[in-house]
């Protein structure tokens, strides 16, 4: 069976290797968002898949490999959806994946504290009549809410193994394995285990089920399945059917005509009602609930959105999480460097052989990557990591959503944006938790103003370290005051309607070390496989230009710029063809061209504030750049590019003239 | 029902919407009458049963006068849409436009308006929200798919609804009936909103923003655009009085 192809995700596809006793075997995770399916995941395949306690991260699905009693088998997971309706793409993925690439089994993974929504999603898959294993994961959490549940009598009920677990521990993974593997290796044992409707929508289905089997259609998808979709007018699989049987549409639309004329409800409605009346008997049936004093989680999450606390919560939290970095960064980055320079000078070579200036480059842009990368961004990922695993994000979300419509977005938006004050690179990437294209062409623009670490030492390099502290807080203001602007002039660009935000709110959980730390290491690898090479060859470019002679015109060609509007020396020209490569060569390749670290002898303090702020609404650096292109193709990024570079020399030199009057 | 009655009637919808009972004074500066007339209207009003008047206290709907009331302001709100959407009418405009228009306009007019505005939700001048009909579908889906020719045959709603932008924490509410197009309907019916279903304000965001509703044993988070999208009959099912 081929497995496709390689995900933008930080997902390994590893070589297959067969058991000996026959066909390969697939197992894929399913089930609702936040539910616990990528820490299993990971707990199979020790693999790096991005986990966060907040709704939607894994659009695309990612893959690893399981080796458990001499098998192999493929792992992959899904993206968390609530049902197959709304086409949103996560929606899409999974339905095409689970009909065309037909995995041996499907763990569908239930969160046990909130049964009845996640059992409406089993119901659905059951439908589509695929060998089911069902992981009532999260008993912990349900216990903390008084809720026990009987898995032996689910299992009596669906007809299919379930298999109580707390992934989180890795509690009853084992058992989990086995049975999935049992299941993929008997095949079909679990068919016939879909649950009936009521009466008027059965028959109807049934008789459309045997309909589609006489015709013979080939869908891919189960029959049974197909029947209900068409009842549900569900366009993408009415087009599907069109294009072999008109006559199976005609005959659905009667039928579907005839529910409605019952229940004077349109189909879709009565279906998906009596899919969660029969959830909510069964989760009735098989649970008991204690009451409970209010947890220390419903007392944080009274806090967390009340109308004064909640917003403070959110100021910590992100004040909090960027002075950590900052803190921790410069401590460790000072330590790093001093490392290196123990090996090798590692300021920009201006003379020699060019072979050595390409080398200079080359090591200038690896060391670059190490000191920005271990000291500011992975402590940054580990504790975002953290936080996000709490649940106090969903939160944020909750309490920022009216701001964020002003830009068009929704509360979830948010989260990408915090994630762009690492790097930009991965945050637009997680764009995709946005429902439609416009609004992850929205969220990405708003995220390449946002200042990512290479922009704070930018910032701290030049305003912290010669100015003041005050105005390196200042720029971090006005930066978002600029955000929200130009995020109201882009929505102008970008006309259509905007989403309203839907969203689970989970309950808040401690993170878990392992969690945190796996969720570091995935973006950190991301970064590293996406970022370093574009460093590495960039600053050997650069250099490479300097070696020719190219940067002195350069210099003179922008002069009317930098020295004119922006009122910059006139050395500071080819700063920003460098800061194009990396936005921290704007205060790297200061030392060298100054043959000084006290750049107040060569900048004025309004200079300085000028260069940062101008830095830090900059073009977005290349990695940022072909992440753009990657996502939205090249006229969006060049677009977002351009209005990055047209404000930050526009605002620029109107700030450089305010200053002078500051000062 | 004359037309001044409607328009009174229409007034005090807005003047007493959060509960508040109207002044004389108030209606006399809306409608631009006189308070002399003002208080032989609101008499006569409250001999007709539309509304509560007790000298010097102020005014409030009945029930009765609540219905009435809250017809003529859908169909006023739906007008303004209309002048500005199709039209191009500006704000400013649209208002006195709409008070001349509203009369006239039938309910089977209002349903083929709202239909062609893809269920606004909200008039163009001030924001207010445009109330539902009074039709009884759970959706506008299936008003869109109703061919059954007269107005006459469909049911009507005798308990009134509110949207769930309107309730207060911890009030609760069955699902009667969502507005919008089919595909925010999908997601919050596969996010267990269907009709029936009860639901429990568990928090408001300030500022305008997204409310928490407790459903189905877990807790949802709706952007206010689809809020004030989402109505219930809520236990008393008229509109509260203080």
């Amino acid at each position: 069976m081929a497995i496709a192809g390689s995900c933008h995700n930080t997902t390994t596809t590893k070589k297959e290797k067969r058991p000996s006793d026959g066909e390969h075997i697939t197992i894929a995770l399913a089930g609702n968002a936040n539910v616990g399916k990528s820490v299993i995941f990971n707990h199979l395949t020790g693999s790096h898949q991005t986990i966060g306690n907040w709704p939607g991260k894994t659009v695309e699905r990612a893959e690893g490999t399981l080796h458990f009693d001499g098998y192999d088998a493929s792992i992959v997971d899904l993206p968390g959806i609530y049902s197959f309706s709304t086409f949103s793409l996560e929606e899409l993925v999974t339905r095409e994946y689970i009909a065309r690439e037909k995995p041996n089994a499907i763990i569908n993974v239930i969160g046990a504290s909130v049964l009845e929504r996640n059992l409406y999603f089993t119901l659905q898959l059951l439908d589509m009549d695929i060998p089911l294993v069902i992981c009532l994961n999260q008993i912990d959490i349900a216990k903390s809410k008084g809720i026990t549940i009987d898995a032996k009598k689910l299992e009596t009920i669906l007809g299919v193994p379930v298999i109580p677990t707390v992934a989180s521990r890795g509690k009853g993974i084992h058992e989990l394995i086995q049975r999935a593997l049992d299941v993929a290796q008997d095949g079909h044992e679990t068919s016939g285990n879909a649950v009936k409707f009521g009466d008027v929508v059965e028959t109807r289905i049934e008789k459309l089920t045997r309909a589609i089997e006489s015709e013979q259609l080939n869908l891919g998808y189960a029959s049974r399945w197909v029947a209900i979709k068409l009842l549900e007018d569900d366009s993408e699989i009415k087009k599907l059917v069109r294009l072999k049987s008109e006559s199976i549409i005609r005959t659905s639309e009667i039928m579907a005509k005839e529910v409605e004329d019952v229940y004077k409800e349109s189909c879709f409605s009565v279906i998906a009602s009596e899919r969660y009346s029969k959830a909510s008997r069964i989760a009735t049936d098989i649970q008991r609930q204690e009451m409970v004093k209010a947890t220390f989680s419903d007392k944080l999450d009274w806090f967390t959105t009340h109308k004064v606390f909640g917003y403070i919560t959110a100021f910590v939290v992100i004040a909090g999480l960027l002075l950590w970095t900052f803190t921790v960064g410069n401590y460790l980055s000072g330590w790093l460097s001093h490392l290196f320079s123990f090996f090798e000078s590692t300021n920009p070579n201006l003379t020699g052989s060019i072979g050595a200036i390409l080398w200079n480059g080359a090591f200038g842009g690896i060391v670059a990557g190490v000191t920005l990368v271990i000291p500011f961004v992975v402590p940054f990922y580990f504790v975002l990591a953290a936080i996000e695993d709490s649940g106090v994000l969903t939160r944020v979300a909750f309490m920022f959503d009216n701001f964020m419509h002003r830009m068009g977005l929704h509360g979830k938006a948010i989260i990408p944006m915090i994630l762009g004050y690492g790097c930009n690179v991965p945050a637009i990437y997680s764009c995709r938790v946005m429902g439609t294209r416009r609004e992850k062409l929205l969220a990405a623009f708003a995220i390449t103003f946002i200042p990512c670490t290479a922009r704070t030492i930018i910032i701290l390099g030049l305003v912290a370290a010669f100015v003041s502290i005050k105005w390196a807080l200042a720029l971090y203001a006005i930066d978002l005051v600029i955000i929200f602007a130009l995020g109201r002039i882009a929505l102008r660009v970008v006309p259509g309607k905007s989403t309203g935000l839907i969203m689970e709110m989970h309950q808040f959980r401690v993170p878990s070390l392992s969690v945190v730390a796996k969720q570091t290491w995935a973006r950190t690898r991301l970064l590293i496989f996406m970022v370093f090479p574009i460093y590495v060859i960039g600053s050997a470019v650069v250099q490479g230009m300097y070696a020719l002679g190219w940067l002195g015109p350069i210099n003179h060609a922008l002069s009317p710029v930098t020295v004119n509007w922006l009122g910059l020396p006139l050395f500071t020209g080819i700063l920003l063809v460098f800061g194009l490569i990396r936005k921290e060569l704007i205060v790297l390749t200061l030392v060298p061209l100054l043959g000084t670290q006290n750049f107040s002898l060569f900048l004025t303090q309004p200079q300085l504030i000028a260069l940062a702020f101008v830095a830090m609404l900059y073009i977005p650096c290349v990695a940022t750049i072909s992440a753009l292109v990657k996502e939205f193709g090249w006229k969006p990024a060049t677009a977002i590019s351009m209005a990055n570079l047209v404000s930050a020399i526009l605002l620029g030199g109107i700030a450089a003239r305010l200053l002078t009057l500051a000062f | 029902m004359s037309k001044s009655t409607e328009e009174y009637l229409e007034a005090l919808y807005t003047l007493t919407k959060d509960g508040e009972i109207a002044s004389t004074t108030a209606i006399s500066k809306r409608l631009k009458v006189t308070p002399a007339s003002v208080t032989e209207m609101v008499g006569k009003l409250s001999g007709e049963g539309y509304v509560n008047y007790q000298p010097y206290q102020g005014v409030t709907l009945t029930p009765k006068g609540f219905k009435m009331a809250e017809k003529m302001a859908r169909k006023h709100r739906l007008l303004e849409r209309f002048l500005h959407d199709m039209l191009g009418i500006g704000k400013g405009m649209v208002h006195d436009e709409a008070c001349a228009m509203e009369h006239a306009l039938s309910d089977e007019t209002a349903r083929a308006l709202c239909q062609t505005l893809k269920y606004p939700d909200k008039c163009p001048d001030d924001g207010n929200p445009i109330p539902p009909c009074d039709l009884k579908f759970s959706s506008c889906e299936e008003c869109r798919k109703w061919r059954g020719g007269s107005l006459e045959k469909v049911d009507r709603r005798k308990a009134s609804i509110v949207s769930i932008s309107t309730l207060k924490e911890r009030e609760e509410g069955k699902i009667a009936f969502i507005r919008g197009d089919n595909k925010v309907l999908r997601r919050l019916l596969d996010m267990g909103l269907t009709p029936g279903t009860k639901i429990r304000i568990s928090r408001i965001a300030p500022l305008k923003g997204p409310v928490e509703i407790a459903v189905r044993g877990s807790k949802l988070a709706l952007g206010e655009g689809i809020a004030c999208n989402v109505f219930v009959e809520t236990a008393v099912n008229q509109p509260r009085e203080k």
